[in-house]
């Protein structure tokens, strides 16, 4: 039996615009075993929704994968056709949008744009599909189903729309869940509810769950294995604990930094200087180095590899490399 | 259904309003219909008769208060020129009139709209750029000019169609159709091909993809029905306008329609042959606007529910 739910391998996916092109996802690989939540997380614009994105094979006009492989127990996605590709969406990989605001449409009722799912890949009546939904709903805890069956998305709390989002994705069983920042858009309390809700199906549905979030605390509480991207490239990667113990690239232990911290008296956070790069125009060597407050001479030349420091935990740094 | 309600009831407001200010101003307008009907040789003491018995020496607000209760109680007047009530005109008028206003725009919305998706699906492709080309000339190209070419190059020079509508039955009407609808057209594809492309964007749109949904089902679906909302307010006033009447392709093809009376009462200094075709026509443009919001808020439930 097969113990990855996914394998990426050297993911290249880039946008071509009128100034050339922009690899917004450079040789990215990692894989997802079966039943577990791995996170990615990273700032805006490092290449995270894009990875979520290429894996769906929904990435938007002019963007497009390059090279790479994605497969998905066993089955190589990149070289399906569109029909068969259709076959797979919603069926065995959903996805979850941050934004449950705007990722329903507004003039169709929440519990039909459920059903359509159930519809599309299960050749059952209209009447065995919407019982199908209640069932559901009543699993990601929607009071009142069949009342809420009836709603517009506009007449649901935020909350609750993230629900149905949520009933939308697992409704077929999928094998795999992309939830990207299914959270940023919630109130806090309302985040917990979910993210509880994420992990109960999966130990009860078995799905295997890529979380995109830029929120390590997120990431903490559900992970069990994390990878931090950067600029386009995964520039860690390492068990959750692992990595929250000892992290070993000066981005990621930036990352930990920049949160706010009950424990200790802080007035002022700390922050990571300048901004993520342009990607049109990478800096030469490791695409961190002008942020970076240790770089050294070697830092500018060349791009690091990504190596294993640790048995599990892979870095890429000249300086964490070297044991810095 | 209250909004409804308010709706209906600020209509009728509008179309008082409508009325006295089409009654100030065909009463400002130089011209003396009396005049035109008797020459200019007649009498004074001939003319004055003719007044008092057409009750125009009556004051103002009196002539009006006259004018509006019979227009509620049907009776729009009687025609200076024709001599045969205006109600009965505009009704003899009228049907001419919607056979070319439906026609223009079935014409018109099924060019239109498939145009329009297929230029947003393939936005910047070839189809594109050929249709948007097309629908700029078809929104600045006036009537007159499509009129009279299609009317020059297919009914004198091919002989495929009457040049004169008048009694030539549905054949007709083709040329008539195609010059007024080309318009609306242009306009219909230029507003579907921006709002579905708008819609396109949409988050939801990517939802309905990573459902497992392909290419069409997702058009048809999911963007059309959030894309149509505005085409379809659009297509209400359009098609009141154009039963409102079209002067100059009706007269282009001579087509007795309702533009058509109305330029036989301006040149007949008819006040209430014309007070009655614009009164007419105000009334289904605004009705048009009605029914516009109507259906808006029936198929938007955002706005269904604020009510």
């Amino acid at each position: 039996m097969e113990k990855t739910t996914l394998n990426v391998e050297h993911l290249c996916a880039s946008f071509f615009t009128d100034h050339g092109e922009i690899r917004a996802v450079n040789d990215v690989s990692f894989q997802v075993p079966k039943r577990s939540i791995i996170g990615i997380v990273g700032e805006s614009g490092c290449g995270k929704s894009m990875t979520a994105r290429s894996i769906m094979r929904l990435i938007k006009y002019p963007g497009k994968i390059v090279s790479g492989s994605i497969s998905l127990v066993g089955k190589e996605l990149t070289a399906l056709s569109e029909t068969e590709m259709s076959n797979v969406r919603g069926e065995e990989i959903s996805l979850i949008f941050q934004e449950p605001m705007t990722s329903l449409n507004p003039v169709m009722k929440v519990g039909k744009q459920v059903r359509e799912v159930v519809l599309l890949h299960r050749r059952v009546t209209k009447k065995e599909a919407k019982a199908e939904v209640l069932r559901m709903f009543e699993k990601v805890g929607i009071s009142e189903p069949e009342k809420r069956y009836e709603c517009y998305p506009h007449e649901l709390s935020g909350g609750l729309r993230q629900r149905v989002m949520i009933a939308m994705a697992m409704i077929c069983r999928p094998k795999l869940l992309i939830a990207d920042e299914p959270t940023t858009a919630l109130d806090v309390t309302v985040e917990a509810q979910i993210l509880e809700l994420m992990k109960n199906l999966r130990d009860e549905i078995g799905t295997s769950i890529i979380l995109i979030s830029h929120n390590l605390g997120v990431v903490a509480e559900l992970c069990d294995y994390v990878h931090v991207m950067y600029a386009g490239r995964i520039v860690e990667q390492a068990e959750t604990f692992e990595l929250f113990d000892h992290p070993r690239h000066p981005y990621t232990v930036g990352l930990m930094n920049a949160r706010a911290s009950l424990e200790q008296q802080q007035t002022v956070l700390d922050t990571i200087p300048g901004t993520v790069p342009n990607l049109a125009a990478l800096p030469e060597g490791c695409s961190f180095a002008p942020r970076c407050a240790q770089c050294g001479g070697r830092c500018h030349e060349c791009v690091p590899e990504l190596t294993e420091v640790l048995p599990g935990h892979f870095v890429r740094c000249h300086l964490a490399q070297q044991g810095v | 259904m209250s909004n409804i309600i308010r709706r209906i009831g600020q209509t009728v407001v509008i179309l008082l309003g409508v009325a006295l200010l089409i009654f100030i101003m065909l009463r400002i307008i130089p011209g003396n219909a009396i005049v035109t009907m008797m020459g200019e040789h007649a009498n004074a003491e001939a003319i004055e008769r003719m007044t008092a018995e057409l009750g125009l020496d009556q004051p103002f607000y009196v002539q009006f208060w006259r004018y509006i209760t019979g227009v509620f109680s049907g009776d729009l007047g009687t025609s200076y020129s024709l001599n045969r009530p205006v109600g009965e005109l505009i009704a003899t008028s009228f049907p001419n009139t919607a056979r070319l206003a439906i026609a223009a725009a079935l014409f018109a919305w099924v060019l239109g709209i498939v145009c329009g998706i297929i230029a947003a699906v393939r936005k910047n492709g070839i189809l594109d750029h050929l249709f948007m080309g097309v629908s700029l000339l078809g929104v600045s190209v006036p009537v007159f000019m499509v009129a009279m070419v299609l009317q020059y190059l297919l009914a004198y020079k091919l002989d495929l169609f009457p040049i004169s509508s008048g009694n030539a039955g549905a054949i007709g009407y083709v040329l008539p159709a195609i010059a007024l609808g080309w318009n609306s057209a242009g306009s219909i594809a230029r507003l579907t091909r921006s709002t579905l492309a708008e819609v396109l964007q949409e988050d939801y749109i990517d939802t309905a993809r990573a459902k497992g949904l392909r290419r069409l089902p997702v058009i048809t679906r999911h963007a059309l029905r959030n894309a149509v909302l505005p085409v379809i307010t659009m297509m209400a006033v359009q098609l009141s306008s154009l039963l409102s009447g079209a002067v100059i392709c009706e007269t282009v093809f001579s087509i007795n329609g309702i533009g058509r009376l109305a330029v036989q009462a301006i040149e007949g200094r008819d006040i209430p042959l014309l007070q009655g075709t614009i009164l007419f026509s105000t009334a289904l443009v605004i009705l048009g606007n009605l029914v516009a919001d109507c259906l808006y808020s029936l198929l938007d439930p955002r706005i269904r529910k604020e009510v």
